[in-house]
Order: structure tokens, then C-alpha cells, then sequence
């Protein structure tokens, strides 16, 4: 291993301008002659607007021009898009209604819009929004997701008359009640996944601007996939075909999945852009977040699980009610279908798995892909019952999930994966030496005597990362492909430029790309630029999500500097006046087999660019090439969490102790970021079970519409995690890859509710486990315990 | 935030002429909380009165048996005053607790004070102290000051210039925070001093910070955690939210008083 | 409009100003040091903390007009002819950033807690210190682990 090559720990190149302030963030970015957007925003989750009345806005100091959503329909613009079809059990599409980018004649939820002023400074914008006049009439809104397909519920969109998005299933019912029907034992659980709001640190923004000498837009944008974004904004929506619209995402503050989808706010800037001839500037503040961008999770679910008598498991029913918002984000329908059911297996052998989704319209945010995206889902409902079987049986829940466990690989679960490789009883040997598993009971008496209840609780999770080969989610309704670009530039001096399809946000790409080159190339990583987040320098890409980058991103760049190194050596060969079978490409230089020639890996490239040497033959000039990677298979992350933790039965309070998490990634480019990525997703996990939940009132008000309301996890909330590996390579991409990036995340909120119910001695907790809620749990246990 | 008139008066005397000239002006201390809501365009004052400027605000001094805050000092600096510290490290700690690190270097007593936030940590101090509000135009006792939520016994034109706190014999404060807001959910002062026991809950009720008498006839009895064991606290006008239902505070209130108790007597 | 003059990272600027402008405002817009973010607008995050006459404050909750004849750091202003602060040196060491945008006023936090709390800090200290500051991308492991270690580095030699 090289000081700066794969599976070394090398500090982030991005780093520096970070820590000087330097980094340019969207909002960071002004242009010439820019405005400033404000947006009117519903105050109702439920209306149709009866009356709009702009013109004492447009009267206003500063305005320059207040946009509606007619404006929007006499310009031909197209509504937003989802982009991922899902059919009903019925074979019927889902009822995917319009989504204007402002309104036209109704409003959905709280926070949805209706109208931007676009004014010389943000105060005055802000001003004029105060002066447009809406005359409402209210409906009543549909806020519990649970009643919303009741007979007599309100309508939301008029495409769905019972406010169902579709009845979706997956998985052999047929089987799945046989298997039932040969139990000893059947595990039951309700279990409801909390809705969760992103909260990337960086608030979205967008800056339109229009050229009219080139007819050309620009959009600046804090995106996860410019590349996508500009193909609905060109294809879809309709702003400008696709070479006349450019999309930079420059550095992003965090993303999550919030930052994938493509929102009115950005459509409506570029748009704007050309109808007031000026660059437009918008820049949500927290609470714009809060209300708008996509919320994540929020399922309720019923869940069944059969076992034999020795705790076998024979067979998993589940049945899942999916809260998709008021509008259907840009993938929201394919996280609570596809990117969840067939996680539902786990790490387990499970013969028969049936699986019923049921999407629904509420008036609320919409809701879509958040860190993990349904993986956490499946997770929490397979990892919470497995816990829970364990415990009704009188087994250790370690054991209980061993005798379960996958162990013979490739396994095809019934629920569409197949995966390719793991050795989940090596993590699980690690999980518990390095959580002391053995002196639990010591501990848990040593703060009984304390008046204080520990508990202790496994995740043994799964995802499926590395999204996706393009045929499979073809297949399943995806209406793009999931694969990724790279072209590697040599420069003359042999510097080398990436450009990838992949976006960082915090991901640290810039280093470990280049971690890759160096170790290819053998240069240092100083010499590798990596450029991303332009439509106009990569030509295409997917972005990042689903802990895809590494396996299909840095796939591609590898089947790129494959082609670069199979070139090189023509050059070489050449330049050494050798034959192209001797040349040996090593640590950075090419020889000729069994002599003492050799040229260093710049020398070649500048042999390239000068072409003297191979000048009329077939070998062009230049040291440039593409690749673009399309994954055979998901890849399948996975690993033992365990959580111990302390309550103070006064207050509810809940005291995370000890967190061992033991992941296996397969390879390893950078050790101490994927390490910090894991921090990252069980902070966010923990935030789930403990902290975070979105709470809309009765009439659809947002009560948790700030850090007032909202618990976002703080530094005192947490422990410093134990980070362990193993590794067994993924066997279908090149690099042996599997993803790190929503593992955390995934894994975490089961563990911290088995280790709560586990203190508890009950299994009535739900998530947020926010103090109130674990001191009323509590009571029970202490009447429960006093009984005894 | 809406558009005002910014004026930044030397003296008390210039700063209440600069009330008299404004409708609805508002004085700027440390704007912690006023900024904040200006931000959330809930208030729109035609005029900000800085009182960052004025002379005679910021003093913390000894006098007699009295500990005398001035209204502009900041909660970072009576968190760290030798003074405060000596002699009521109780209300030092509180300071020290209010917010964060940084809030706490703008934050002012003198504010808090003010605006009787119904979760603020101050007035919970000054209730159970039995402390003394002087304004331009008098001085308050501290039971007479807080009048409900956001309520409080000053007129139009009245400014906070100090707090003065007797010292106790013993003193602390505990306070659970709100998980998310960090502001206190509830939060107990309790001191002591000869036979007379102070207990003040703040974050609880609707009516804003109070004096819990059941609470304090206990503790009179027997200055110990134990005694406040089973002393029912009434959490019929409490604040039930999605943080905690009445019943929920009225626990907290019951369990932060046994744990200030533990914490004055040194346990 | 009215006039402000203060020191910002050493030199003297002054502008003529709307009162509502806050100092994030000023920083931002008026002098262009991005450096300093807005992730909130209820004083929780700290994405904005810099320096007030050498203490920490949220310049989201602070007018311009306040801070006049003040003198200001913003991150921008720490490290000194091309040495990084060893604050910052600290945060890269230890992997205490993802994505950068809480970062800024993390390290302005951060040096603050060491002159209020000194060079030792034990990792109590230190995420109680940081509760004025949210971090969604690190779960504060290597943020506190960059916080020991930056204030053992800041310790006169």
C-alpha cells in the first residue's frame, strides 16, 4: 500500500478551502446584475385558491416581477416528475397526480407554493410576498395516513379518488402461508417508522441565470445529480433542450437524499431567469426546509414472522402503509416498494416473504428518498422482529440471529436479490467481543443498584448499495439507467483530471478518487484533479445516492484508467521501440520486460501528446479516455451493531453508553473516511430512534417546523462509536466495493429500540423514544416489575 | 425582518426620551430572543433602542449582602464572576447553562428578565432569591415582577438598570432542557436561607414561573431530597406539547426538585 | 441607512448599512467572506459563529450596527501568512469535516471553548461546549476528537 494509494488513510484534499472558508457553496456564488426570489408559500394544507391577487405586490418597492402558476402554464412549463413507475397488484400504474412547480387552483400542504416575488434585494421580496392576497376556499385536509383511504376522506388529487398512490405486493403469498401454517411460533409486531425531515446543514438554493446572446441557461444548484436535474428540467419540464441548459452544482452542504430531487424552488429561478433578463437567486432558510423539502421514512407496518421450534424462521408477512405526501417526489415512489421489500430477508434464510405496500397521498410534504431510502425500513421491521422472536422463545438474540444466518453464498432470497457474497456470523463473533457482550449482566446490575435500566440491543442489517444495474430497475419501473461515467484526462506532463458522473457533498471523492488514480497510476494524488458537479465538463453521470459512488462510480473510473494503462503501453512501446507484449506497466512506470528501459508514467504521457514517435501509424495522439460502468448485480453491505444504553426511569432519559458497530464494506479505499461515514449514518440513526420525528397537528400545521421543535441530534446526545471491519470483497465490480455510505443510518435506529425495549422488560416503545415517551414506558416496567 | 429605525442612546435618561418618541419601539440588550423573532417577522418594531452603549448597565458588584447584576451583563459573564461565583455559585452555574456558549456571550440578565420567557432559566433564579428588579423608576420585588408568560410588572417606558440578589445560605438550580430547543422544559431553583425555603419552577406552566408552595412547605419541614418524595405538584395548567404532556412536567418538576436539593446541600 | 465601521480580520472596513442588516449579512454580502454560513433561523446551529472582540457569537443573531467599532474574526481570518490555525490543522488531521458547511463556525466555536476552557479538555467538556453547534455529517466523533486535539496544539510551546 502507497502513502496516498487505496486502503490508506490520506487526508482529505478538500479539506483545506473548508477549513479557510473558502469552499463555494450555491449561496456563496453571486452573478452580476443578480435578483432575489422570495416564494408564497401555503399557509393551508388543504384549499383551492379562489382569487390571487399580485397587483399591490407588483406595486411594491423593488419588485421586479411576481410569477404565478399561470405564468408557468402560458410558458408551456411542464409539473415535476416522478421518475420511478410502480404497479398495483392489479397490474393498474399509479396514480401519479400533476405537480405544478406553483400552484394552479389548489394547494396541498403546508409550505407548497403559489407564487415568487422576484425582487432587486431579498428584504423586498420578502416585503411583497406579504402583499399578494389569496382567497382560500379550505378543505379539509387528510393528514393521518392511516384514515386516508376511508371512505369520505377529502380528495387530493382528482386521478386518485381514494387518495391510494397503489396496492403494490411482492413475493409468494402461496408459499408465505404455508410456511405460517406450519409454525410453532408466530412473532407479531405493529411498528411504525417515524417520518423524518433531512436537515442537510447547507439549506437548498438556486441560481438561475439566461444568456440571451447563446439563448442558454445556467443553473447553479445544490444538487446530488445535476446531471438528472437537467434531464428533467430539459426533458420534462420543458426549460431548455439539454445543450442550452447547464447545471452546476458546485460544493454541497450535505444532501442525505434530499438533495437528489428536482423542486419547484430551482425550476421556477431558471425559468425566472429569462423572464426578467436577470440571474435569480433563491436561498431557502430552515424553515423553508423544513416545510419543503422531502421528508423521509413514515410507514406504519403489521409484521408477522413464523418460526419452528427450534426458532427456525419459516416465513415473513408483512404488510406496510407508505406515506408518499401531497405530491409524488422525483423517486418517492420506488423507496417504499423496491428499495424496500427486498431487504426484507436481511441476513436471514428465509424461505417465504410477502410483502404488501399500500402508497398514499397526504397533506403533507412530500416524502422521498432520505440516507438509506427504505433500507432502514426493512431493517428496523426485519431486525426489531428477529429480536423480539428471540425474546417470545426464550433464545439469545445473538443466537437466535446466528441459527438464522446466510451462510452459503451466492443466496437468492425470495424477494428479487441475490447476493453475491458475506460472512455475517464473522461480524457478529467481532460485535461481541469488541461490545463484552459476556459481562452484560455484570453491568446491568452494576446500574440496577444505581436505580438505573440497561439494555442491550443487536442490528444485524443489510443493504443493497451500489444502485444499480441498469436492466434490473429497467425491469422494475426505474425510468433511467443506473449507471455511472468517467473519463480520465492525461495531461502532456501527466497530470491527470477525472471527471465523474458521481457528485461529493461531503463524501470526499475529490481524495478518494484520486486515491484510486495514484494507485493506478502511480502518481502522488497531488497530481490528480477531480472534477464533477458541471454538466458542461462531465458529460453525463447519475450523481450520488444509494452508496453508489464507490461501487459504480469508481468502477467506472477503473474501467477508464484500465484503458488509459492498455494505451499507455501502446505509447511505450513506441517510445521504448519495443513490442507492446514486453512493456510492463508498475508503481508508475512502464519497462521493457527483462531490460533495463524504462519511462515514467509523465514521460509517456508527454510521448503521447508529442506523437513523434508513432506519428502515420494507427495509434492516435493524446491519453484520454471514457468508460461507462453499469453494475451486474446490487452490492450488499452489511454488519452487526450493538447498541447498550442507560435509562433514568425518573426523567426517561436515555444514556447511549456503548456503541460497537462492525461493518463489512468488502475493500476499502480510505479507511478513516469510510470510518467517519459510519459515524455520520449512526448519529442519524440514533437521531431516529431517540430524537427526530416530524409532527404535522390535526390541520396539517407543521408543528416541528424548526431546531425548536426538531431534535437534531447535538454532540452532547452521543457516544465516540467503536469502529470495527471485516472484509470480504464484493464479487461483481472490479474494485471489490460494496458502499458505506447509509450504514449507519440503517443499521442504527434497531438497535437502540431492541436495547430500549430490551431495559425495559417491554416491547411498547415507539420511535422517537424521546424522554416522555421512555419515562411513560418506564412506568409500565416499574408496575410490571413490582408485580413480579 | 422588517425595517426599523435603529437608535443607540449613552444613558438611561436619552433612552427613555427615545421611548417616549417611538410608538412601539423595542430595546436591544443581548437580542437573543428579540432578534430571533424580528427574524421570524413576528415583531416589527418601528424602532431598535440599543442599549449596548449605555453607560452604568454592566456592572456586577458586592453590595452588603447583596449580589448586584447590572441589566446589560451578559450570562457569559456572571457564569465566570468570582463575585457570583463565591457567593451564590448557584446562580453562576445557571448562567452558565443558559443556552450555549455563544448566546451566552450576547444573552443578557436584564433581557431574560424582560421578556419572562416562560422556559427562560433567570427568572427562576430571581423568584426563589428573592431578588430585587431596579428599574429607573423603582425597585420590584421579584414576586411582584413576573405576572405570567411573557407578562411582567414593568410600565411603558420602564427599563431593568440591575437585579439585586440576597445571598443564600444554600442554593441550586437543575433543569431538564427541552431535547430539542435546549431551552428548560422545567427547571427548579431552590434555595435556602435561615428557616425560609424558596422554591421557583420555570418551563411548566402556562402561566410562566412560579413558586411551588407545596413544594417549599415540605422542604421547610425538612431541608432533604427525601421530603419532596410523594409531594403532589399540580400539573392542571401546565404546558402539555409534543416534548411533554402536563403530567409528564409535573413529574419532572417533582424529580429536579429532589435533585436541586441533593445539589444545595453539596451531595 | 446608517454607518458602521469595524475591524474584520485585522483591517478596517466601514459601510453604509440598512439597520435590519445582521452581521452574517455584512460579512457576507457586503465584504464577501462566505466563509461564514446560515444553516438556521432560530440561533441553534452555529453555522455562523465568529469573533466579537475575541468571543464567540452567532453573527445571525447579531445587527451590524451592534458591532460597531467592534473587531470581528470570521474564519476567514485565522490562518496567518499560509500557516493554518492549529484549530484548522486539527480539523483535517482528524477527519473532523464531511461536507464543510457546519465547519467555519465549528473551529470558531471550538477555538473559543479552548481560551474560555483551556488546552485540556476531556470529550465531556468538549460535546457540552458544543451545543451551540449541529453537525449533520460527522456524528461529532472526529469533531471532538479535532477539538482535543486542536486545543492541545494551541498550547503555548
Amino acid at each position: 500500500m502507497s502513502a496516498t494509494g487505496i486502503g490508506a488513510p490520506v487526508r482529505r484534499k478538500e479539506d483545506f478551502r473548508f477549513i479557510t472558508g473558502k469552499g463555494q457553496y450555491t449561496d456563496d456564488i453571486n452573478r452580476p446584475g443578480q435578483t432575489h426570489a422570495a416564494f408564497l408559500r401555503s399557509p393551508h394544507a388543504h384549499a383551492t385558491i379562489k382569487k390571487l391577487d399580485i397587483s399591490q405586490a407588483q406595486q411594491a418597492e423593488g419588485v421586479i416581477a411576481v410569477l404565478t402558476g399561470d405564468d408557468l402554464a402560458k410558458d408551456g412549463i411542464g409539473g415535476l416528475i416522478c421518475g420511478w413507475m410502480i404497479h398495483s397488484k392489479d397490474g393498474s400504474p399509479m396514480k401519479a397526480g400533476s405537480h405544478p412547480a406553483l400552484a394552479q387552483g389548489k394547494v396541498r400542504y403546508v409550505g407548497d407554493h403559489i407564487a415568487v416575488v422576484i425582487a432587486e434585494t431579498l428584504s423586498q421580496a420578502r416585503d411583497a410576498v406579504e402583499k399578494i392576497h389569496v382567497d382560500y376556499e379550505l378543505l379539509k385536509p387528510v393528514i393521518d395516513m392511516a384514515h386516508a383511504t376511508d371512505s369520505g376522506s377529502p380528495v387530493i388529487h382528482d386521478v386518485s379518488p381514494n387518495n391510494q398512490v397503489y396496492d403494490w405486493h411482492l413475493g409468494d403469498k402461496g408459499a408465505t402461508e404455508s410456511a405460517f401454517a406450519k409454525a410453532k411460533h408466530v412473532t407479531r409486531l405493529d411498528i411504525v417508522n417515524n417520518r423524518l425531515i433531512p436537515n442537510a446543514m447547507e439549506p437548498r438554493a438556486a441560481i438561475g441565470d439566461y444568456d440571451s446572446g447563446q439563448d442558454a441557461f445556467t443553473l447553479y444548484t445544490t444538487s446530488q445529480n445535476p446531471h438528472v436535474a437537467r434531464l428533467v428540467l430539459s426533458a420534462f419540464i420543458g426549460i431548455a433542450p439539454e445543450h442550452k441548459l447547464r447545471v452546476i452544482a458546485p460544493d454541497v452542504g450535505g444532501g442525505f437524499g434530499s438533495k437528489i430531487f428536482i423542486y419547484a424552488e430551482e425550476t421556477v429561478c431558471v425559468w425566472a431567469a429569462k423572464k426578467v433578463g436577470r440571474p435569480v437567486k433563491w436561498t431557502g432558510d430552515r424553515t423553508e426546509a423544513f416545510l419543503a423539502d422531502a421528508h423521509g421514512r413514515d410507514h406504519i407496518t403489521h409484521a408477522e414472522m413464523a418460526m419452528d421450534d427450534k426458532g427456525h424462521i419459516l416465513g415473513l408477512r408483512v404488510k406496510t402503509k407508505a406515506n408518499l405526501g401531497a405530491y409524488l417526489s422525483t423517486f418517492s415512489s420506488c423507496v417504499p416498494t423496491y428499495l424496500y421489500a427486498p431487504l426484507l430477508s436481511g441476513q436471514y434464510n428465509i424461505p417465504a416473504i410477502y410483502v404488501e405496500v399500500e402508497g398514499l397521498y397526504t397533506n403533507t410534504a412530500p416524502v422521498d428518498a432520505y440516507r438509506g431510502a427504505g433500507r432502514p425500513e426493512a431493517t428496523f421491521v426485519i431486525e426489531r422482529m428477529v429480536e423480539v422472536a428471540a425474546r417470545e422463545m426464550g433464545q439469545d438474540p445473538a443466537a437466535f440471529r446466528r441459527r438464522n444466518f446466510i451462510k452459503s453464498f451466492p443466496h437468492q432470497t425470495p424477494v428479487i436479490m441475490a447476493y453475491d457474497t458475506g460472512n455475517y456470523g464473522a461480524s457478529m463473533d467481532l460485535a461481541l467481543e469488541m461490545a463484552d457482550y459476556k459481562n452484560f449482566g455484570k453491568r446491568k446490575r452494576d446500574s440496577a443498584k444505581k436505580g438505573m435500566l440497561r439494555g442491550i440491543g443487536f442490528s444485524a442489517y443489510i443493504e443493497a448499495c451500489g444502485i444499480a444495474p441498469s436492466a434490473a430497475v429497467g425491469s422494475l419501473g426505474a425510468g433511467v439507467g443506473l449507471w455511472e461515467s468517467a473519463e480520465v484526462r492525461v495531461n502532456p506532463v501527466g497530470t491527470v483530471e477525472v471527471l465523474t458522473g458521481s457528485h461529493s457533498h461531503g463524501q470526499g471523492h475529490e481524495t478518494t478518487f484520486a486515491q484510486l488514480v495514484s494507485d493506478r497510476l502511480g502518481i502522488s494524488i497531488d497530481q490528480v484533479a477531480i472534477v464533477h458537479g458541471d454538466t458542461d465538463k462531465v458529460q453525463f453521470g447519475m450523481g450520488t445516492y444509494g452508496s453508489r459512488s464507490g461501487a459504480v462510480g469508481m468502477s467506472a473510473i477503473s474501467k477508464a484508467l484500465d484503458k488509459v494503462v492498455a494505451k499507455a503501453k501502446k505509447v511505450a512501446a513506441y517510445a521504448l521501440e519495443a513490442s507492446e507484449g514486453d512493456i510492463e506497466f508498475k508503481d508508475g512506470r512502464f519497462s521493457v520486460a527483462g531490460t533495463d528501459r524504462s519511462l515514467a508514467f509523465g514521460e509517456v504521457a508527454l510521448q503521447a501528446y508529442i506523437a513523434h514517435k508513432f506519428s502515420g501509424q494507427e495509434l492516435e495522439p493524446g491519453l484520454k479516455e471514457g468508460a461507462f460502468y453499469d453494475p451486474t448485480n446490487f452490492t450488499f453491505p452489511s454488519g452487526v451493531h450493538i447498541c447498550e444504553l442507560e435509562i433514568d426511569p425518573d426523567t426517561g432519559v436515555t444514556r447511549i453508553d456503548r456503541w460497537t458497530a462492525v461493518d463489512d464494506f468488502g475493500n476499502i479505499i480510505n479507511p478513516m473516511i469510510v470510518e467517519g461515514q459510519v459515524h455520520g449514518g449512526i448519529a442519524q440513526g440514533v437521531g431516529q430512534a431517540l430524537l427526530e420525528g416530524a409532527h404535522y397537528d390535526a390541520n396539517g400545521q407543521l408543528v416541528t417546523a424548526s431546531y425548536m421543535d426538531y431534535c437534531m441530534p447535538r454532540a452532547d446526545d452521543l457516544p465516540s462509536f467503536d469502529i470495527g471491519m471485516t472484509t470480504t470483497p464484493c464479487t461483481t465490480n472490479p474494485l471489490g466495493i460494496k458502499g458505506c455510505g447509509e450504514a449507519g443510518a440503517i443499521a442504527a435506529p434497531p438497535a437502540v429500540i431492541n436495547a430500549i425495549t430490551d431495559a425495559l422488560g417491554h416491547e411498547q416503545i415507539a420511535m422517537p423514544a424521546s424522554p416522555q415517551a421512555v419515562w411513560r414506558a418506564a412506568q409500565k416496567s416499574l408496575h410490571k416489575l413490582a408485580a413480579e | 425582518m422588517y425595517a426599523f429605525a435603529y437608535q443607540r442612546p449613552t444613558t438611561v435618561r436619552q433612552v427613555q426620551s427615545a421611548l417616549g418618541k417611538h410608538d412601539d419601539a423595542k430595546l436591544l440588550a443581548g437580542g437573543q430572543t428579540l432578534l430571533p423573532t424580528m427574524k421570524q417577522r413576528l415583531a416589527s418594531p418601528s424602532a431598535v433602542i440599543d442599549l449596548g452603549h449605555v453607560a452604568g448597565l454592566s456592572a456586577i458588584e458586592k453590595k452588603g449582602r447583596n449580589i448586584v447584576i447590572g441589566a446589560m451583563v451578559r450570562h457569559a459573564d456572571v457564569a465566570t464572576s468570582d463575585l457570583v461565583r463565591e457567593a451564590i455559585p448557584a446562580l453562576a452555574a445557571l448562567a452558565g447553562g443558559i443556552g450555549d456558549p455563544a448566546v451566552r456571550n450576547r444573552g443578557t440578565i436584564g433581557g431574560s428578565v424582560a421578556n419572562n420567557d416562560p422556559s427562560a432559566d433567570y427568572p427562576a433564579a430571581l423568584l426563589a432569591l428573592g431578588a430585587t428588579i431596579v428599574t429607573n423608576k423603582r425597585k420590584i420585588a421579584a414576586d411582584d415582577f413576573f405576572q405570567g408568560m411573557f407578562t411582567t410588572a414593568l410600565d411603558d417606558g420602564e427599563i431593568i438598570t440591575k437585579v439585586s440578589f440576597p445571598v443564600p445560605a444554600k442554593a441550586a438550580y437543575v433543569k431538564f432542557p427541552n431535547p430539542a430547543s435546549r431551552y428548560a422544559m422545567v427547571g427548579v431553583f431552590v434555595s435556602k436561607k435561615g428557616s425560609d425555603v424558596k422554591v421557583a419552577v420555570t418551563g411548566a406552566s402556562n402561566e410562566g414561573v412560579f413558586r411551588a408552595a407545596g413544594l417549599e412547605a415540605a422542604l421547610k419541614a425538612k431541608f432533604n431530597a427525601k421530603a419532596v418524595e410523594g409531594v403532589a405538584v399540580d400539573g392542571s395548567n401546565f404546558i402539555s406539547d409534543i416534548h411533554g404532556t402536563a403530567d409528564y412536567r409535573a413529574n419532572l418538576v417533582n424529580v429536579m426538585t429532589k435533585r436541586a436539593v441533593t445539589k444545595a446541600l453539596g451531595k | 441607512m446608517i454607518s458602521v465601521s469595524m475591524t474584520v480580520n485585522g483591517k478596517a472596513v466601514s459601510a453604509k448599512i440598512d439597520p435590519r442588516t445582521l452581521l452574517v449579512q455584512f460579512l457576507r454580502e457586503n465584504l464577501l467572506l462566505t466563509g461564514t454560513h446560515v444553516g438556521c433561523d432560530t440561533s441553534q446551529c452555529g453555522a455562523c459563529v465568529v469573533h466579537v472582540d475575541g468571543k464567540a457569537i452567532k453573527s445571525c443573531t447579531t445587527l451590524a450596527a451592534t458591532c460597531d467599532g467592534a473587531s470581528v474574526v470570521t474564519i476567514e481570518g485565522l490562518a496567518h501568512d499560509g500557516a493554518l490555525h492549529p484549530m484548522q490543522e486539527a480539523f483535517r488531521e482528524n477527519h473532523g469535516l464531511q461536507c464543510g458547511f457546519c465547519t467555519p463556525g465549528m473551529i470558531m466555536s471550538a477555538i473559543d471553548i479552548v481560551n474560555r476552557k483551556g488546552h485540556d479538555l476531556d470529550e465531556h467538556t468538549i460535546r457540552e461546549e458544543l451545543e451551540g453547534n449541529i453537525c449533520r455529517c460527522t456524528g461529532y466523533h472526529n469533531i471532538v476528537k479535532s477539538v482535543a486535539a486542536g486545543a492541545h496544539a494551541m498550547a503555548p510551546k
